[in-house]
């Protein structure tokens, strides 16, 4: 078995409009994919898809050889994943990690570790609400509590969004600083700024997968 | 388990930063502490008539309030967490949607119940002090009358916050469903009622059927065994169902329907797009 992710023909609609339209996807260990498209090209949805969150109306897909929405807690716990917008959680960064840590097993010792090496000192900040950090602090615990989870499979929808330049740099360092074979899904607008941590090209447009092609350092 | 119980003590905590949460405690809770601090010690003062006039207010303000506000702060506790992306993002971690579900709902029943419980301990507890004889049997019996109220909106107010998609829209639809059935019910009832074209007892028997006026007659029947209160359908549901008849099925009626609409709103989240 050397597919992680195997997308068959997956379609999905919303109101009769389709926006996965027959997608064909295999991501094989190692793989580092930029995902590239238009607005509203159904990156999002794939990437959804893949975490198990909607029900297909065709096609299937497989991590790890499961199925993600019938065995979501056996796909999730190797899958880490960052939102195209940080959702305004209400739970403290305390309480947040404590559901962290509960439920995937990883320490808020080791997310609170991550934090500092993107500048984000969370122990000045741990009862407070998380919805009330700044926007790019919240991206950066985020990111944190995403790179702590040591996970097969990131699956980043837009992660830099609202990071400042120096924070991006960072983000990038660490990404490049994860001593494992990992592979990830990187929903981005901006090729150039992964250059060096991607070894291959995704571009979909209206549901369907336009081009994949390998990349070269 | 161990993450039911943690996303139930997560909302519990997030529950008790909220300012509803003391409104309804104050409001709820107190009003409940003082009706017993005054009802248990002036009992034996005002005499039966007195208490239950009481007890009376007390009942409507409880079939008022409680729905209400079980309706209104639970059905975003799905439906408001889609569409914030809350939701994308908790269930991006390995948690079963039985223990996020259930986890929810146990920690939206802890937060509505326990104010009610804990005034009502309260005032038991000033009851003695005054010296008074407790009505050990009423009061397990109305606990269990308001742990039935709480499970029926509760089970409604998930199914109502997993169907609707938006969360205006959820609230839209728990407020029509407290009017509803606080109020609609009853007129098109008592209109039906008066053109005499349906025998009263298929009326009674639809009005039994709206968990609120199950609280309500158990409520009564509670306090005021013969039912004098209500008139001529107490004698009716008297004479039908007998007092331990009707007492079950004030307390069990309310929870199985609480049940069976938590288990549907569970069998559609599992069943739809979470998103
Ligand atoms: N839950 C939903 N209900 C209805 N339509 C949806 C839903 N989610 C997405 N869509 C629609 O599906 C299409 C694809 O959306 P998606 O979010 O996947 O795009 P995207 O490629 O991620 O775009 P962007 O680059 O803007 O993030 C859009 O037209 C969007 O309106
Ligand atoms: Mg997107």
């Amino acid at each position: 078995m050397s597919a992680l992710v195997e997308i068959r023909d997956v379609r999905k609609r919303f109101q009769k409009t389709p926006v996965l339209d027959g997608i064909t996807l295999e991501i094989r260990a190692g793989d580092r994919i930029a995902m590239l498209g238009p607005n509203g090209a159904g990156k999002t949805t794939l990437v959804r898809s893949i975490l198990g969150f909607y029900h297909l109306d065709g096609g299937s897909i497989r991590v790890l050889g499961k199925d993600p929405v019938r065995q979501r807690v056996e796909v999730l716990a190797s899958v880490a994943f960052i939102p195209q917008l940080p959702p305004p959680v209400k739970l403290s960064i305390r309480e947040l990690l404590q559901y962290v840590e509960r439920s995937s097993g990883v320490p808020a010792a080791a997310v609170a570790a991550e934090a500092g090496r993107m500048d984000l000192d969370l122990e000045s900040h741990a009862s407070k609400a998380f919805f009330k950090l700044s926007g790019g602090m919240k991206q950066k615990l985020l990111i944190a509590i995403a790179l702590a989870r040591r996970s097969r499979l990131f699956v980043f929808d837009e992660p830099t969004a609202s990071l400042d330049p120096k924070a991006r740099e960072l983000f990038y360092r660490l990404l490049s600083e994860l001593d494992y074979d990992y592979s990830a899904i990187y929903v981005t607008h901006r090729l150039e700024e992964l250059e060096g941590l991607v070894n291959r090209k995704v571009y979909m447009e209206l549901g369907k997968v336009v081009e994949d092609e390998p990349l070269t350092a | 388990m161990k993450n039911l119980l943690l996303i139930a003590y997560l909302d519990i905590r997030e529950s008790l930063r909220s300012r509803w949460f003391y409104v309804y405690a104050v409001v709820f809770g107190g009003l409940m502490g003082l009706f017993f601090i005054t009802g248990i010690t002036d009992s034996v003062v005002m005499g039966f008539t007195g208490l239950s006039r009481l007890l009376l207010v007390f009942i409507e303000v409880t079939i008022i309030i409680l729905p209400i506000f079980i309706l209104i702060t639970t059905v975003k506790s799905i439906s408001a967490d889609r569409e914030s992306n809350i939701l994308e993002y908790m269930l991006s971690f390995p948690v079963s949607l039985r223990d996020y579900y259930w986890g929810k709902f146990l920690g939206r029943f802890v937060t509505v119940f326990v104010p009610v419980i804990a005034a009502l301990v309260l005032g038991i507890g000033w009851g003695v002090l005054k010296g008074a004889t407790i009505p050990w049997e009423m009061v397990l019996l109305y606990s269990a009358l308001i742990f039935s109220l709480c499970i029926v909106f509760l089970g409604i107010a998930f199914f109502i916050s997993t169907t609707v998609k938006s969360h205006d829209m959820a609230l839209g639809v728990a407020f029509l469903t407290w009017i509803v059935l606080l109020a609609f019910i009853d007129v098109a009832l008592i209109g039906l009622m008066m053109q005499n074209r349906i025998s009263d007892g298929v009326i009674i028997a639809i009005a039994m059927l709206n968990p609120m006026e199950a609280f309500r007659i158990g409520a009564i029947a509670l306090f005021d065994p013969e039912l004098t209160v209500i008139g001529p359908v107490a004698y009716y549901l008297l004479d039908t169902l007998g007092h331990t008849a009707l007492m079950l099925y004030a307390v069990f009626y309310p929870i199985l329907l609480g049940v069976f609409f938590a288990l549907w709103g569970y069998r559609l989240f599992r069943r739809k797009d979470l998103l």
